[in-house]
């Protein structure tokens, strides 16, 4: 481990990692801070220049970097205008809005800042201990395991979706696993589904579907709905400090909640939403009474709490998509796709084939808290100013700089329409409250899974690979249990409901 | 019905023609050596064409019970928030599209931003253009000089 974090060092520590990781952070605290953009619209925008990069190294630091800086500046614009550009930061804004509103705007974002460092630097310190030895039993998995891990995933995804939502998810994972078998297959090299269209021969591109799914309904959202002004509280920004009395009452928060946050944010479907309610839940609960109270009116524990939580599931979130390849969350499904098409397949393998993009990735988390903390804080009252640019400047650029990195991404014309064609499907899909991550995730897993399907089929001539080998019969019934528990318990819970006759 | 069950139905409709295409039209064509192999290019479309079937006809006739929630916006009532801008900026984009080759990179994108402004109700055309074609002319310069991805920035006539 010593080896690879002087590896991770030296990677990180070049020049242009360096300013890789304080640009990602800038640039993601600054487009987080608009209401209605989230990271994955954010890192959708980025990856095209990702891509070109060519250094995936590099290229994956950017996106992290963009990642901590998007949830950072997501809290901000929670705080100061109630306004969370992310679900994650809803929690944020319960108790940071009211302390913005008493005129302790600033010291709601140092503490937000701090929160967000300290549960991101603990999340480092547990991605670094358990993903190298998660990786080496993942090193045990045949194509059949990662076949059955894909399925589990897939399913988690689905059965995190809430009270009835599941089938919701489910079809939307299916209709993802469906557009990617658009185009030609790896095994077969036979076009499928093609429709006799030449331009569907290569398949969907990512960044154009990650666009639609994301970038393009939050900003036709945005101006369907006009968010009216919000000009109370987001004023002054003044008095940064913190008291040491205060410090001494979070920190024990802030302990708990990095490490339940990240342990809930390696939970496939479980990110950094159900982490950052969760932990403030907790926090209520365990809080005395007096404390209690202030919960909800501007108490300081209530605003650390998620804040800690989230940036510690962001962290967590890499574990899987840095040691099994399967992503949890639409965020880290976008980054394994820009990892696909930099030609690294993220795995048990990448520890072991290129231990610098691994290690120079946990090191830049540190860096990006750092700078995140001690760059991007002072500069919150300037950086602030951005959400004073007039929506009709701001939206026709999102737009363009959507088309931009579709058209990038694939130098044609023609994935332009299909980004407004599908932009508009999702538009319809979001209308009626269809999860739009799991049609990414399955999307981007489509390919590895059908790859490891087939394989395995292969290998056992048939589909008998599901009773032969154990761990995947054991990883497939967990599958199925995740999918059918919801149902089954809502049903209970309706039962019961009845015969007592009151509704909960 | 509500408009989940409506995507529901057009999502089955999509699925029945996907799983048609795939058990019925695409075998007929497999190389004999193929055919001996225990996957077959349609293997995994014929199942994932049943498992898409299943989950619509579940939405589609409300097996699973949830509360229903409403989302930011009540689609029925689409027409009480400003339709008109986001079809027009959506058809705006569509004429991009058709129109980036053609006319080239510069002279599209700056129409682009500054009838995109326009839509949404901007008429500050001092400010407007200027915005627009440094902004053009700096995405440009990115694009093809830092990233080395070739943008034709003239209309087809002058090239």
């Amino acid at each position: 481990m010593i080896e690879g974090l002087l590896i991770g060092l030296q990677t990180a520590f070049s020049l242009q990692n360096l300013l890789m990781v304080i640009g990602g952070c800038l640039i993601g605290t600054f487009i987080g801070m608009l209401p209605g953009l989230g990271p994955m619209s954010i890192i959708a925008i980025m990856i095209p220049v990702a891509i070109s990069m060519g250094d995936p190294s590099a290229a994956l630091i950017l996106l992290a970097g963009v990642y901590y800086g998007a949830i950072f500046g997501g809290s901000t614009s929670s705080i100061l205008l109630n306004a969370p550009g992310v679900a994650g930061t809803v929690a944020s804004s319960f108790d940071g809005y009211p302390m913005a509103k008493q005129g302790k705007a600033g010291k709601a974002l140092t503490i937000a800042a701090i929160a967000s460092f300290c549960g991101g630097t603990i999340g480092a310190v547990l991605l670094m201990i358990f993903a190298p030895a998660l990786s080496s039993v993942a090193l045990l998995f045949h194509s059949s395991e990662y076949f059955a891990l894909m399925i589990v995933g897939l399913s988690a995804i689905a059965a995190f979706a809430g009270p009835g939502q599941v089938t919701k998810a489910l079809l939307m994972t299916v209709i993802g696993l469906i557009l990617a078998t658009v185009g030609e297959g790896a095994l077969f090299n036979m076009p499928r589904f093609t429709m006799g269209l030449l331009d569907l021969q290569s398949g969907f591109g990512f960044i154009t579907l990650a666009m639609a799914m994301f970038a393009l309904p939050e900003a036709i959202y945005l101006v369907l709905k006009p968010r009216t002004p919000n000009t109370d509280g987001g004023g002054e920004i003044k008095d940064l400090r913190i008291t040491a009395a205060e410090a001494r009452s979070i920190a024990p928060v802030i302990g708990r909640q990095s490490i339940q946050g990240f342990f809930i944010g390696v939970l496939p479907g479980a990110g950094a939403t159900i982490a950052s309610f969760l932990g403030y839940a907790v926090e209520r609960n365990i809080a005395t009474k007096t404390e209690q109270d202030e919960f909800g009116k501007g108490s300081i524990k209530g605003l650390a709490a998620p804040e800690t939580a989230n940036n510690a599931a962001c962290t967590g979130s890499f574990v899987p998509l840095l040691t099994l390849g399967i992503p949890g969350s639409g965020t880290t499904a976008i980054l394994l796709g820009a990892l696909i098409a930099l030609n690294v397949t993220p795995g048990p393998r990448l520890m072991i084939d290129e231990p610098q993009i691994f290690w120079s990735v946990i090191i830049s988390m540190y860096i990006g808290n750092l700078v995140l903390l001690i760059l991007n804080l002072p500069l919150i009252p300037y950086i602030a100013k951005v959400l004073l640019v007039p929506r009709t400047y701001l939206i026709p650029f999102i737009l363009f700089f959507t088309l931009m990195g579709a058209y990038i991404g694939q130098n044609n014309a023609t994935e332009l329409l299909l980004l407004v064609g599908f932009g508009i499907c999702a538009t319809a899909l979001k209308f009626a409250n269809y999860p739009l991550a799991p049609l990414l995730i399955g999307f981007i897993l489509g390919g590895l899974l059908e790859n490891n399907f087939s394989r395995s089929m292969q290998l056992y001539d048939g589909v008998s690979f599901i009773w032969e080998r154990p761990m995947t019969l054991g990883l497939l019934i967990v599958a199925l249990i995740l999918i059918v528990l919801p149902s089954y318990r809502a049903r209970r819970a309706r039962i019961a409901g009845a015969a007592d006759g009151d509704s909960i | 019905m509500a408009l989940d069950r409506w995507i529901a139905l057009i999502l089955l409709g999509i699925c029945l023609l996907y799983g048609y295409t795939a058990w019925f039209t695409m075998d007929g064509s497999l190389a004999p050596f193929m055919q001996r192999n225990p996957i077959w290019p349609s293997t995994f479309p014929k199942v994932l064409s049943i498992l898409g079937i299943i989950a619509c006809t579940i939405i589609l006739l409300g097996l699973e019970k949830g509360e229903q929630k409403m989302g930011d916006i009540d689609y029925r009532r689409l027409t009480d928030y400003k339709l008109g801008q986001a079809l027009g900026l959506l058809a705006l984009m569509v004429a991009y599209a058709l129109c980036l080759r053609p006319l080239g990179f510069i002279g599209s994108t700056i129409t682009f931003l500054i009838l995109g402004s326009f839509i949404l109700g901007e008429r500050k055309w001092l400010v407007m253009i200027p915005v627009a074609l440094t902004a053009t002319l700096i995405v440009w310069y990115l694009v093809q000089e830092v990233l080395g991805i070739f943008l034709s920035p003239l209309p087809v006539f002058l090239r």
